[in-house]
């Protein structure tokens, strides 16, 4: 029984109960295990590749993972150190510091990520509703959007209740940079002559 | 050059500059399309962002400062200067390369205003820039900004109007216009700042404005912005069964506003820091002056939620990387703000209150002739007193100085309008109407009005976009002209006595309200100019005088009838006349389609005509 069954042409196909275990399980092995992986892909490009057109070898497909360009990112890292300290903050040790202390320096940084956020995104709630109310997810809904969690179970509509509205970027602003500019140096050194 | 698309509005502030737009074709009537343009500028260097607001600062970086490519902006700019937030941050830090507030130099009469002299407590090597040129490079770089975003309708080609404050003089004005036309501006006009707030108002309100005054209103516009504080007073009349706006009264040039209210806080807190033993450098003062004015912001109620609260942490950071350790936490009481802000800038005086001013210590200051007296209230009862009498020749409005308010010693205005980020706070706009309704109060008269909605930060940009489509026939006008009678100083014949200076007569030349594009007819007194040598006439201005008409000589006045410009000057030149031959002229005045006001001087004989320059040389200069 704990041994999965391999598909076969004969019709006996796992339910989707039987598939969860299945795929959590196929996860994990194929992290742990490279010949068991490469088992899988071979299996896996066989079905995108009938048989029939073996003779050609696949040519590997392009990485569905992108790689993010660093300069927003940095953009954004200088902006919060410029307008909320935050990487001052985040780097120091708390443990010689009263709450007091931390607290005065976290209005600084409060107040500076809150003007960084409200200046260069425009964030609105991913569901209208309020956080606790009952929501109600048709067929077809976007899982990007909406995480299910608990008793995920059955078809939808999916029946719950709002434990998080969830945030949606819907425009991003961020400064335009110079071609030459140095987007590594989030925060230039200062000396004062 | 083809009809223009836009009106396009700019104001040309103290301490931010904004340009809005109206689409000519695309409006109908009072229902206008239109909008402000963000304004692309530096943040940081080698970081462009699109702001609503372009802070009117310039930056002289040093050869060294900048990185290649670090003042980059979406158009090409060979220059190596900084405008906007770039520059006041940076200019936050090595102050001695900023120009600021370069508006209030240009309306300076104690300084050239063409010499290179700002940033003016700058060290030699640093090289200056004038009034005119720093005003001139805020305004290509709007220009720029609209050039950029509209290359279909290229800035040349639109009617452009900038704003000035009310209470600029001739020489300011005309500076103002040389440098929106080097600039780039072709077609152009000049157009009063709370003119262009009441323009504003009227356009927000979408017709809605005609069931909201009444004829026989009297509308003050107080505008408080960032360094300047400017006063109006507009009348309503109906003609024909229309509405109509005349404005009938200016205030005078007060350098007083929002920036003032935030240093006085700043300074406050450092004072409150330092008996507790810890002293802020100028950097602290800076950022602790940025922590008072939120602070401010939020403990008179402008910020949603929290008005009511009793008091504000303030937190100054470390200037280095250690912010827990290095910061300085105080608070801003609420009693403090009503002390310094409410009871300090806004004091509820009596009508008969007026400014203090002391004497000024010696000669030796050349820096900007703030207000002495901090009190906006005490500068607004004296407008209202000075303008007692800026309606009596407005039909329909006899019987308001007559009857009624029989007795008045100030001028009841009807209805008050405010603009300017200072009032913002609803408690400070509060305090004002209260303190104008007590005044009126005590006289018997019912209170004022507010007239609500307007958009205070960009009312004015808005405004003056929408008087340029107004001014293509498509709305109400403002009408009014000048708000100054203008004279010359002549030394009246009398025999002179030793010791004793020979009085000077003031000869009008252009008298109050004096629309754009007409001429003041010839005075009939002769003055002798000396071919060749530039000649200086004392030169005054007058609110108040409304009644005087070309050639009027008055021989003596009240000391704020009158109040001395800078000197006017006229060089003749000596073709066809001998150097040194004096030949009799007469002054003759025009306010151009744009709003300067030329005088010119007309031979007895002959068609020829030479321009009178204001003088904007500043005597203290010429001395040194």
């Amino acid at each position: 029984m704990n041994r999965p069954e391999p598909p076969s042409s004969d019709g006996v196909k796992p339910s989707l109960l039987r598939r969860i275990p299945l795929a959590f399980g196929a996860f994990f092995g194929l992290l742990a295990n490279a010949d068991l992986a490469a088992r899988y892909a071979e299996v896996r490009d066989g079905a995108v590749a009938p048989p029939a057109a073996a003779t050609a070898a696949p040519a590997p497909g392009p990485s569905v993972l992108k790689e993010p360009s660093p300069d927003a990112a940095l953009q954004l890292l200088a902006l919060l150190q410029r307008d909320a300290r935050l990487i001052d903050f985040v780097g120091e040790d708390l443990s010689g510091y009263a709450d007091a202390q931390i607290g005065a320096a976290a209005r600084l940084v409060h107040e500076g990520c809150a003007k960084v956020l409200r200046e260069h995104f425009s964030l609105v709630p991913v569901r209208e509703e309020a956080e606790g109310s009952r929501v109600t997810l048709q067929a077809g809904f976007d899982a990007a959007a909406v995480r299910v969690t608990g008793n995920v179970v059955g078809q939808p509509p999916f029946a719950g209740s709002l434990r998080h509205r969830g945030w949606r970027v819907t425009e991003v602003r961020l400064p335009k940079l110079a071609e030459q500019h140095d987007a590594r140096v989030v925060a230039p050194a200062e000396l004062e002559l | 050059m083809s009809a223009p698309r836009f009106a396009i509005g700019i104001d040309l502030g103290t301490t931010h500059s904004a340009l809005a737009y109206v689409d000519i074709a695309g409006s109908d009537g009072e229902a206008t399309v239109h909008g402000t343009l963000p304004i692309p500028q530096l943040t940081a260097p080698g970081t462009v962002e699109s702001m609503p607001l372009l802070p009117s600062f310039l930056y002289l970086p040093h050869a060294d400062e900048m990185a290649a490519g670090d003042l980059v902006l979406p158009w090409p700019a060979d220059d190596q200067h900084a405008v906007g937030e770039l520059a006041r941050s940076r200019g936050a830090t090595t102050p001695i390369r900023l120009v600021s507030s370069a508006k209030s130099w240009l309306c300076h009469p104690g300084v050239d205003r063409r010499a290179s002299i700002l940033p003016h407590d700058a060290p030699p090597e640093v090289a200056r820039v004038s009034p005119l040129d720093a005003s001139t490079h805020y305004l290509e770089h709007v220009r720029n900004a609209w050039d950029h975003a509209h290359p279909e309708a290229p800035f040349a080609q639109q009617d452009v109007t900038v704003t000035i404050p009310a209470s600029f003089d001739p020489a300011a004005r005309e500076l103002t216009v040389e440098a929106a036309k080097t600039a780039g501006c072709s077609s152009l006009t000049l157009l009063e700042e709370p003119q262009s707030a009441l323009y504003s108002w009227i356009e927000a309100s979408g017709g809605g404005w005609r069931k909201q005054v009444q004829p026989g209103d009297i509308i003050l516009v107080i505008d408080v912005g960032g360094g300047t504080s400017d006063f109006s007073l507009i009348a309503v009349l109906e003609r024909d069964g229309n509405l109509e706006l005349h404005r009938v009264a200016v205030g005078e040039h007060i350098l007083l506003g929002g920036d003032n209210m935030d240093l006085a806080l700043a300074h406050g807190v450092a004072r409150k820091l330092a008996a507790a033993g810890t002293t802020l450098d100028a950097w602290q003062l800076r950022a602790l002056t940025y922590a008072c004015r939120s602070a401010k912001e939020r403990l008179l109620g402008d910020a949603d939620g929290s008005a009511g609260t009793t008091a504000q942490p303030i937190v100054v950071p470390s200037r280095g990387s250690k912010l827990i350790g290095g910061s300085i936490r105080t608070e801003l009481t609420a009693d403090e703000v009503g002390a310094t802000i409410v009871d300090g800038f806004f004091p509820q005086v009596e009508a008969a209150a007026r400014p203090v001013s002391r004497v000024r210590a010696g000669l030796a200051q050349l820096g900007l002739p703030y207000a002495q007296d901090a009190a906006v209230t005490r500068h607004l009862a004296a407008f209202l007193g000075r303008q007692l009498g800026a309606v009596a020749e407005l039909e329909g409005f006899g019987a308001r100085i007559g009857n009624g308010a029989q007795g008045a010693s100030f001028l009841h205005p009807t209805a008050v309008l405010f603009n300017g980020g200072v009032f913002k706070s609803a408690l400070l706009a509060d305090r004002t109407l209260a303190t104008v309704n007590g005044w009126l109060a005590a006289e018997g008269a019912a209170p004022a009005r507010l007239l609500g909605g307007a958009d205070l930060d960009l009312a004015v940009a808005r405004g003056a976009a929408y008087y340029g489509y107004v001014r293509h026939g498509h709305g109400v006008r403002i009408r009014g002209g000048t708000a100054f009678a203008y004279y010359v100083g002549v030394e009246s014949s009398m025999p002179a006595v030793p010791g004793i200076e020979p009085p000077v007569e003031a000869l009008c030349v252009a008298p109050f309200g004096m629309e754009e594009g007409t001429e003041a007819e010839l005075p009939a007194l002769e003055l002798g100019l000396v071919v060749g040598e530039p000649v200086h006439f004392r030169f005054f201005a007058s609110s108040v005088r409304r009644q005087d008409s070309v050639g009027t000589l008055i021989g003596a006045w009240a000391p704020d009838e009158l109040q001395e410009l800078a000197p006017i000057c006229a060089t003749l030149p000596p073709e066809g006349r001998s150097a040194g031959e004096v030949v009799p002229v007469r002054l003759h005045a025009r306010v151009t389609e744009a709003g300067t006001l030329e005088l010119e001087a007309v031979p007895r004989s002959g068609g020829e005509r030479w321009k009178i320059e204001f003088d904007v040389r500043g005597e203290r200069q010429q001395d040194a």
